[in-house]
Parts: C-alpha cells; sequence; structure tokens
C-alpha cells in the first residue's frame, strides 16, 4: 500500500503521538517540581525523588510488585508449558473444554474475573494477602502461556519425539532434549507475556490482595485522592525502566542483525 | 500431564464463576447450605431510581467511545499503512511503547493536563478512555490494512477506479475485520472500566464497573454486587455475539 503522504497526513500523525506522549512527558517534567503543584512549575527539585525512595508503603508495593509478577511467572510458565505439551497429545475433546474453560479469564471484564476470586478466596475462609494475589494472578496468566505455546506444538514434527525414543532417549530426556528447545521461543513469549501482565495489573490485585499488600497500582489508586507528586516520581521511575528495557530489547537485536552483515561482507571479501 | 491443571482450572477458574452466578441468585444471610433461589437482587437493580440510568450511561459511553475510536483511529491506521516499511515498523513501536506502562498509570498522568482545562468530568473521562483504548484500535485496523494484497489497489486503478472508489469498493470492505476486532477489544473494557471514571471524572461520574467496586470493596453486599456484574456480563456477551455475526456476515460478503 505503499503511497505518498500528503503534509496533513504527516501533521495528523504527529499530533496523534502528542496525543498518545503528551501525559508521559508531563507527569515526567512535574516530577522534578520543586512545589506541590501539579499545574505550574517553580523550579527543579529532585525531592519527590527523595520523599519516594524513603517511602515504605512505596518501596513495599514494589517490591510486592515485582515480587507477585516473577513468581506468577515462574510457575505459570512451567505449568502452562506442561499442561500445553500434554494438551497437544490428549483426545480433541478434551483440549476443546480446557480451551473453553481458558476463554473465560481472557475474554471476560477483569472485573468479573477479579469478583470471582474473592468470592472464591473468602468462601473457603482464605485469608486474602500476597498468598491470594499471587494464586489470582498465576491462576489468570496460565490461559495466556498456554496460548502462545499451542501454535508452536502444532506445527512440531511428531516424529521427533519418536525418533528421539528409538534413539534411546527416556521419555524425560526426549522432552527436554528435543520437544521443549523447539517449543522454546513460545515459551519466552508466553513468559513476557504472563509478565508484564501480572506487572501491569490493577483490578484483579485489588480484589485479591489484603489489607496493608499494596502493588504499585493499588498505591496510586488509594493516594490520588490527595495531591501526591511523589506519584508523579512513582511514575516517572516506571516510564524510565520501561524505556531502557524496551530500547534495549529493540535496539539488541538491530545491532546483533548489523554485526552479522558485517560480519558476512568481511567473509565475502 | 494434564489433570493436575484441570483440576485447578475448574477451582481456580469455573468454580469462581459459577460463585457469581450462585451469589446474584441468593440474598445476604443465605447460608450455602440452606440457600434459596431469587430474583431479589435483579429486581431491586431495576427498580432502583439510579442504577438502570447507570448502566445506560456505561453503554452509551462505551459505544461512544468505541465510535470515536474507530473515527480516530481508521484514517491513523491508514496512513501509517501509506508509509515506507521502516515508518511503519517505527510507528507500530510508537503506538505498542507507551502501552507497556500502566494503565492506572497513565490515566493518572492525565489528572494534571486536564486541570488545566475547564471540561466537564464527563469529557474528561473521554479523553481517558480514548487514551487507554485507542492504541488498541490502531494497531488492530492496521494490521488488516498492511495484509492487503497491493496488486488488487493496481488492479483497481488499472480497470478505471479512481481513488475514492478503489478505497470504498476495496480497500474498506478488505479493513472491516480489523474494525470489528478492534470494537471488541475497545468496547468490553470501556463498558467494565472504572477506575477512568473514578480518576479524572472527578468522583461525581459513576459507571457500572464502579458500582460493582463499591458493592464489594465498600458496602460488603455480595449478593447484590454479584448481580450487577450478572447484568454487565450478560450484556457484554449479547454485544460480542452482534460483533461475531457481524464479522461472519462481512466475511461472507468477501467471497
Amino acid at each position: 500500500m505503499e503511497q505518498k503522504t500528503r503534509a496533513y497526513e504527516k501533521i495528523w500523525l504527529v499530533l496523534i503521538m502528542a496525543f498518545f506522549y503528551l501525559p508521559i512527558i508531563y507527569v515526567v517534567f512535574f516530577s522534578f517540581n520543586s512545589s506541590k503543584s501539579l499545574s505550574t512549575f517553580t523550579g527543579f527539585s529532585l525531592q519527590w525523588y527523595e520523599k519516594m525512595f524513603a517511602n515504605r508503603t512505596i518501596m513495599e508495593s514494589i517490591w510486592y510488585t515485582v515480587s507477585c509478577a516473577v513468581i506468577a511467572t515462574v510457575v505459570s510458565t512451567i505449568v502452562g508449558t506442561i499442561t500445553a505439551i500434554g494438551l497437544s497429545k490428549s483426545r480433541k475433546t478434551l483440549r476443546e473444554a480446557v480451551n473453553q474453560i481458558n476463554n473465560l479469564p481472557m475474554l471476560n471484564p477483569d472485573i468479573v474475573t477479579a469478583i470471582g476470586f474473592m468470592l472464591l478466596f473468602t468462601s473457603l475462609r482464605i485469608k486474602t494477602g500476597f498468598t491470594t494475589m499471587v494464586l489470582a494472578h498465576i491462576a489468570f496468566c496460565i490461559p495466556y502461556v498456554i496460548l502462545s505455546i499451542m501454535p508452536k506444538l502444532r506445527t512440531l514434527d511428531p516424529n521427533l519425539a519418536e525418533a528421539a525414543l528409538d534413539l534411546g532417549c527416556t521419555p524425560f530426556q526426549a522432552l527436554w532434549k528435543v520437544i521443549i528447545p523447539q517449543i522454546m521461543p513460545g515459551i519466552i513469549s508466553g513468559a513476557l507475556i504472563a509478565f508484564s501482565m501480572s506487572f501491569d495489573d490493577f483490578v484483579i490485585s485489588l480484589f485479591t490482595t489484603g489489607p496493608g499488600i499494596n502493588n504499585i497500582s493499588i498505591y496510586v489508586y488509594a493516594n490520588v485522592k490527595r495531591v501526591n507528586p511523589t506519584i508523579n516520581a512513582l511514575s516517572a521511575i516506571i516510564v524510565y525502566v520501561i524505556t531502557i528495557v524496551l530500547i534495549i530489547v529493540n535496539v539488541v537485536p538491530m545491532i546483533r542483525e548489523r554485526r552479522k552483515k558485517k560480519d558476512e561482507q568481511l567473509q565475502n571479501s | 500431564m494434564v489433570y493436575p491443571y484441570i483440576v485447578w482450572a475448574v477451582a481456580m477458574i469455573l468454580l469462581p464463576m459459577l460463585m457469581i452466578v450462585l451469589y446474584a441468585f441468593t440474598v445476604k444471610g443465605n447460608s450455602v447450605l440452606t440457600f434459596q433461589f431469587t430474583f431479589d437482587n435483579f429486581v431491586r437493580f431495576f427498580n432502583d431510581p439510579v442504577f438502570p440510568g447507570v448502566l445506560w450511561r456505561s453503554l452509551k459511553m462505551a459505544v461512544i467511545t468505541t465510535v470515536i475510536c474507530i473515527a480516530v483511529g481508521y484514517p491513523t491506521a491508514y496512513i501509517m499503512a501509506k508509509l515506507k516499511p521502516n515508518s511503519q515498523a517505527m510507528m507500530v513501536l510508537l503506538i505498542t511503547l507507551p502501552m507497556w506502562i500502566n494503565m492506572l498509570v497513565r490515566t493518572y498522568a492525565w489528572r494534571g493536563i486536564l486541570s488545566h482545562l475547564t471540561i466537564s468530568g464527563e469529557m474528561k473521562v473521554y479523553i481517558g478512555m480514548l487514551y487507554n483504548f485507542l492504541p488498541f484500535m490502531i494497531l488492530q485496523i492496521y494490521t488488516s490494512l498492511s495484509k492487503i494484497d497491493p496488486s488488487l489497489i493496481v488492479a483497481a486503478h488499472d480497470l478505471g477506479a479512481d481513488n475514492r472508489q478503489t478505497f470504498l469498493k476495496v480497500i474498506l470492505p478488505l479493513s472491516l475485520s480489523g474494525v470489528v476486532s478492534g470494537i471488541t477489544l475497545v468496547f468490553l473494557p470501556a463498558v467494565s472500566s472504572f477506575f477512568i471514571p473514578k480518576l479524572l471524572g472527578g468522583g461525581q461520574y459513576v459507571l457500572i464497573g464502579n458500582l460493582i467496586e463499591d458493592y464489594f470493596i465498600s458496602t460488603g453486599d455480595w449478593n447484590f454486587g454479584s448481580a450487577i456484574s450478572l447484568i454487565m456480563a450478560i450484556i457484554i456477551l449479547i454485544s460480542m455475539y452482534i460483533t461475531r455475526r457481524l464479522d461472519r456476515q462481512i466475511g461472507e460478503e468477501d467471497d
């Protein structure tokens, strides 16, 4: 569809980008404000960053967010991988049934999934807190992991596993040395989805956590009523971390590609 | 290898959904052993002077948000698809980048800017919704546009169609599937959204999601809260069904 774009079309794209980036730039800018105001900039200061790092609740919320995301990612990736491999070998009706159940949390609005967990935990008299939040995160992450591994398994040659067994592998070796490496890209993308889903989650965490256990989102939600510029500093730090990670993720492959091309040119010459 | 997960999925996914239904059809004080089936919660919802209005407002808001997302997102995706391949990849990256930042943090970020403007709380909520959901719409439409075989457009021109005709008869029908999947990605979260109105609407602007949150977290009337979310889930199911049929109809017209 490549065509010439007109000037007004380019302006339109710039406006859309401005819309997307304006609030992010605004928050980063005001995180350096010397006063409490969120609308007038009175001078440069790092006091909100200092206050943020000194605030125990914020530091704890960062810790809970990261540790919950790490546990949820590890568990859901392992369980999801095992289940996906099992599903690829099971009867079609069973596979369909599991897929239908997995669709529920993916299609339901978060708030419905969230109150479901809350009702479950309280009816079973499980005290809500960090554990219940992690359990809920694991539960909503696994379907995404399975979903990202299944296509890789479908294209896998079934003869490979048989060949490995014929050549004297134990079933476990065949799984570990033949099947897992083949579906690794699916496992990695599943783990990445799980991590970002868990890290960004607000709604499900809000309903499944207990008193005193906040993640970053819940902290922001609970503290926006008062003017609180430490949240600007917290938001700005999230922006920095994500920008750095995304630059690395996007730039490293580019550099690698370039180096590869250079090597090829050297070899050819 | 599958059975442990099946047990888990039944306990952690299916059972919670059944609990919502169970709570919605019982009233407080009923114990699990002696519960009585009742429509009381639903009767209460629809007889309330405020709640049906809130439901209507949420639906209206979600529909309008979806329409604005299409109106703004379609031209954006269309211009993107006309760029050089490198610039296209760059644009996709630029649009995805902010999506990695927590939705709540991004919504919070708007508060400062919107405090400069003297607009109604409703307008602010619309801006917040557009901001959160527009990227989904752009990316869906862009994906379907970039899949169109360029030779079809060349063929249309060769056969004497002008730009407008080519767009209306070739490009638009082929990109409608992207619009439909964009609709599901925008409409669903927009109906149930509760932190956007809470953060930007100044507290007076209540949507159905806020009602559910209040009944679960503040009031503690879980039966009534479950009934409200069941009503919402049913409405979402119906609208999903309609969109899917629309999608299928478009697919049939293509053949």
